[in-house]
């Protein structure tokens, strides 16, 4: 870049004047001005994932993670007085919805809504996330199961929801067929069961998904068997 | 005198001055600004990431490095050929025993050089985040794309002769090639009434005359990993059949004018 910079020596002097004063007032100006007061904003109303996608000239994968942390912003910006536990959950899930829809393999807005957004102590709105979680494994339950299972833990062991858990145990051992899947996600719906007092239900299923021969490793299968013991005990101890 | 005895020496010929040319301007340390510009913001996208960091800094960075390289090359085709028309360049060279199409083609190439090695260092920074492979197909792809614009800015700065309305349709033009699947999803989608579709008609027709560059450098590439080899082939037919197209009829403008 030849842009033929020479001395200093030809600038007048009022010149260098002016520049040095314009910047001491500048940078006068920006240090006297207070910092930005707190916000009490909430969400926007979420767009529609084609405007998403359009808007980001057609970059999904982008798009989405940086919709993904603009949503973050509402919580971890230090100048926001509203944290993620006092937004209107029906546009957050709104946005989760657009972003899922603008990259589905994208696992961000699902994670975030399972580990984040179900963390709220308000049930009701604990409640919407974990349907949204549900409503979302349901298209495309190989790649989304995880969610499920933790949307199951949050049902069963904060929200105390057991049938609630159940359905949602359910939907993972019958629509996720994915060979990855690990074998607690798909006997969450037995030990549910047996939480809820439902012994001969969580005895059947054990028993055969002893005898469907998915559980090889022998460490598991001596648990399960003990697991189908005790049932037989506390069936024995009911009668 | 051999090289200039034959239309391929004379391309080379301009090509080699246009090439040097893109090295003496500002593009390499535009393009280096970039790279550490998309670096930066990928590093502090690392540090709020819940999630995904990996793929997170790859599409973001990967989105701001073919946005940057289109409109670098736009810009610096335009500029440097509205220069040359100031300096009454094109007319001294074409004293010299060249033909014109060999003059357009030459700085086609030229351009289209610089473009590639523009795109190939703009891969650089992406290793840390993306397999060689999708890499590879990625930067094959930016290359053909910014190649397509470089086309796109001679094309009309050479037709409208100043700098400022062409890269103002270069710019229009890339930005529609790059939305025109968006747009033609919106106009196809439940949100489009019923009696909107001559408006529909009008969006696929237009989509007929735009380069389908939505298609092209695709982001998951790098986050998915590598696409069906038809995708990347279809991307970059597109891609070459467009490019041809314009250098018809840029040949056809250039050939028929008056200077």
């Amino acid at each position: 870049m030849n842009s033929g910079t020479g001395s200093l020596s030809p600038v007048p002097p009022r010149v260098g004047i002016l520049l040095a004063a314009s910047l001491a007032a500048q940078l006068t100006w920006q240090a006297w001005r207070e910092a930005p007061a707190s916000q009490a904003a909430d969400l926007p109303p979420a767009p529609p994932a084609a405007l998403l996608r359009a808007a980001s000239l057609d970059e999904p994968e982008a798009a989405a993670r940086l919709a993904m942390v603009y949503l973050q912003a509402y919580d971890l910006r230090g100048d926001n007085a509203v944290p993620y536990q006092h937004l209107d959950y029906g546009r957050l899930i709104a946005w989760l919805r657009a972003i899922v829809a603008t990259d589905p393999r994208s696992g961000y807005a699902l994670f975030s809504a399972a580990r984040v957004y179900t963390e709220n102590p308000d049930a009701a709105k604990c409640r919407a996330m974990l349907e949204f979680l549900y409503e979302e494994f349901a298209r495309d339950p190989e790649r989304r199961w995880p969610w499920l299972a933790h949307a199951a833990l949050v049902a069963k062991h904060r929200l105390k929801d057991l049938p609630l858990a159940l359905r949602y145990a359910r939907a993972i051992d019958r629509q996720a067929h994915d060979p990855r899947a690990p074998l607690w996600a798909k006997q969450m719906e037995i030990f549910i069961l047996e939480d809820l007092n439902e012994l001969e239900a969580a005895g059947i299923l054990l028993g055969a998904l002893i005898a469907s021969g998915r559980v090889r490793d022998p460490s598991e299968l001596r648990f399960l068997r003990s697991r189908i013991r005790s049932i037989d005990r506390r069936l024995e101890e009911r009668r | 005198m051999t090289r200039l005895s034959s239309p391929g020496g004379r391309v080379w010929i301009i090509a080699r001055f246009v090439l040097l040319e893109a090295f003496r301007s500002g593009l390499p340390w535009l393009a280096l600004a970039c790279i550490a510009a998309s670096f930066g913001f990928a590093a502090f996208l690392a540090h709020i990431a819940l999630t995904e960091t990996r793929e997170l800094q790859a599409a973001v960075a990967a989105a701001m490095l073919r946005i940057s390289a289109a409109f670098l090359i736009a810009t610096h085709v335009v500029t440097s050929v509205a220069r040359e028309a100031n300096d009454r360049g094109l007319e001294f060279a074409l004293t010299l025993p060249i033909s014109r199409s060999v003059y357009y083609v030459g700085k086609l190439a030229g351009f289209a050089c610089a473009a590639a090695l523009l795109a190939i260092s703009f891969a650089a920074p992406l290793l840390l985040w993306a397999e060689p492979a999708p890499l590879g197909v990625w930067v094959l792809s930016l290359a053909a794309e910014t190649a397509l614009v470089a086309a796109m800015g001679l094309f009309f700065s050479m037709a409208l002769a100043e700098a400022v309305p062409a890269i103002a349709v270069t710019a229009g033009l890339y930005l529609l090639g790059r939305s025109v699947g968006a747009i033609q999803a919106i106009a196809a989608g439940p949100l489009a009434q019923e009696q909107e579709s001559a408006l529909r008609g009008i969006v696929d027709a237009l989509a007929l005359l735009l380069p389908r560059l939505d298609q092209a450098t695709r982001t998951e590439w790098l986050v998915y990993g590598l696409p069906p080899a038809s995708d990347a082939l279809g991307a970059l037919a597109g891609l070459a059949i467009y490019f041809v197209l314009l250098v018809g009829a840029g040949l056809f403008d250039f050939s028929r004018r008056n200077l």
